[in-house]
């Protein structure tokens, strides 16, 4: 019969762990969204001289293990001089790999704006810069609401491999406690269940984002 | 040059097929051209050239002695002078029927929120649509999309419109509404350029007629001549076909 072992007061510092995975999935997401726009704009609108090298940043991020980007970034940048903290190379490992994921779901939402939108703001006189951002991002917006919100709860989860470069955040706080008391049963289960909370949280927040920005005739069909 | 459009030896090819063979036609203020002839002729390539929407391979256009085509112009603000009406509307469709007709006005003019809110008020109601501010694209009509696009051109006080095909995309109890907005602009002296297969606004309305068959103008003049005289046996023939087809009065 096994023994189980929890105390109150591991959750006290669950919960700081979990403080630092809302940061660091926060400040990787956002970082990720405006990288993310500018790499689709670049390879949608860009000439051959933006556009490759777009799509060469995208196909290396999503065509390599994000644990084996983190450690270039931790780990290897040293190497170079480029000392950077594990928090900030946590966030930006991740940042720059959410953003060629991003990237691609904006690129696709971007193409699935019908091409007479561009035509009639031009035709209103608008510069090319004007219509993407008047008419054709907020309908790409609209329209990639779902595939980036997948994306968002994967990096929820994703970003729990900072704690392999000592971080303490959710998961590295639940292991540190684990490995003193011996109790990884108890204590991952409470982690998952955190974990469960946040995506939970998370999810509903996206699906009121979408009900809110919600125009008929937009979005992804069977949606509406 | 006192005609408000010129358009002078036009010529557009895509990749072997020379789709534009040098097309040349003037507007003068307040007056209705009205382009017909077959499909894929070229009609709405030319509209098209007229605003550089497609850029034209050469030949060139002035719109109130300004070159359209030179490539010192501006070609922002021209189109901003310039309205222009799609076959298939494209109406912004993240805007309500409001935001899609002040956009314009607000963003390429720098209008004010309130008063480009009053304007496109008063555009809306013009083409009777003043109580559907509120409504976005897809819980409107065909009908009432294209009275909305017009609006939204008519907000930028044009000089000229450009419609390609409007009521093509239309079902036919909903041609009359929008037919019915361009003959009451036509009245107010608006100048416009309309791409249409409707014989009967053509004959109505048109000061004069253009047919263009297989990229050039093959004969143009008023429509009582074009329809009941034509010179050309070619145009004979078009609205000998083109009454078969839609009926005498469109």
């Amino acid at each position: 019969m096994t023994t189980f072992y929890f105390e109150w007061w591991f959750l006290p510092k669950l919960a700081q762990g979990l403080v630092l995975t809302v940061e660091i999935t926060a400040a990787c997401i956002a970082f990720g969204f405006v990288l993310g726009v500018l790499l689709a704009l670049g390879r949608v609108y860009g000439p051959k001289l933006i556009s490759i090298p777009c799509s060469i940043y995208i196909h290396f991020f999503r065509g390599t293990p994000l644990l084996t980007q983190l450690f270039i970034v931790y780990f290897g940048l040293p190497n170079w001089g480029i000392h950077l903290s594990a928090f900030t190379s946590g966030i930006l490992a991740l940042g720059l790999n959410t953003a060629a994921y991003q990237a691609e779901y904006f690129r696709g939402a971007i193409q699935a704006v019908k091409g007479g939108q561009m035509l009639a703001a031009r035709s209103l006189g608008m510069s090319r810069i004007q219509a993407i951002r008047y008419v054709i991002l907020p309908q790409a917006f609209r329209i990639v609401i779902p595939s980036w919100s997948n994306e968002l709860i994967l990096m929820l989860k994703y970003s729990s491999i900072v704690f392999s470069i000592s971080l303490l955040d959710l998961m590295g706080m639940g292991k540190r406690i684990a490995a003193r008391y011996f109790n990884y049963f108890e204590v991952f289960i409470v982690v998952a269940l955190f974990y469960l909370v946040l995506v939970f949280l998370l999810s509903q927040s996206l699906r009121w984002l979408e009900r809110r920005v919600r125009v008929p005739g937009l979005g992804a069909p069977g949606l509406r | 040059m006192n005609a408000l459009l010129v358009v002078e030896d036009v010529h557009k090819r895509y990749g072997k097929e020379e789709v534009l063979k040098g097309v040349s036609f003037q507007v003068e203020k307040g007056e209705t051209k009205v382009i017909i002839g077959p499909s894929g002729t070229g009609k709405s390539t030319l509209l098209r050239c007229i605003n550089r929407l497609t850029e034209p391979d050469r030949g060139r256009v002035w719109l109130d002695g300004v070159e359209v085509t030179s490539p010192k112009t501006n070609i922002n603000r021209i189109r901003a002078q310039i309205g222009f009406v799609f076959q298939d509307f494209n109406l912004f469709t993240h805007l309500t029927a409001l935001d899609n007709v002040r956009l314009g006005p607000m963003r390429v003019k720098g209008m004010k929120k309130d008063e480009a809110t009053r304007l496109a008020q008063e555009e809306l109601a013009r083409v009777g649509l003043a109580d559907k501010a509120d409504a976005y694209p897809a819980e409107l009509s065909g009908g009432q999309q294209q009275r909305v696009s017009i609006a939204r051109a008519l907000a930028m006080n044009p000089k000229l419109i450009l419609f390609d095909e409007p009521t093509s995309a239309l079902d036919p109890e909903l041609i009359g509404e929008v037919l019915q907005v361009m003959i009451k602009l036509a009245q107010e002296g608006m100048t416009m350029v309309v791409v249409t297969h409707e014989m009967g606004f053509a004959r109505s309305v048109a000061d004069e007629i253009i047919f263009m068959e297989k990229g050039v103008i093959v004969e143009q003049g008023p429509p009582a001549q074009l329809f009941s005289s034509p010179k050309h046996p070619r145009t004979a023939e078009f609205l000998r076909k083109i009454t078969e087809l839609y009926g005498g009065e469109g």
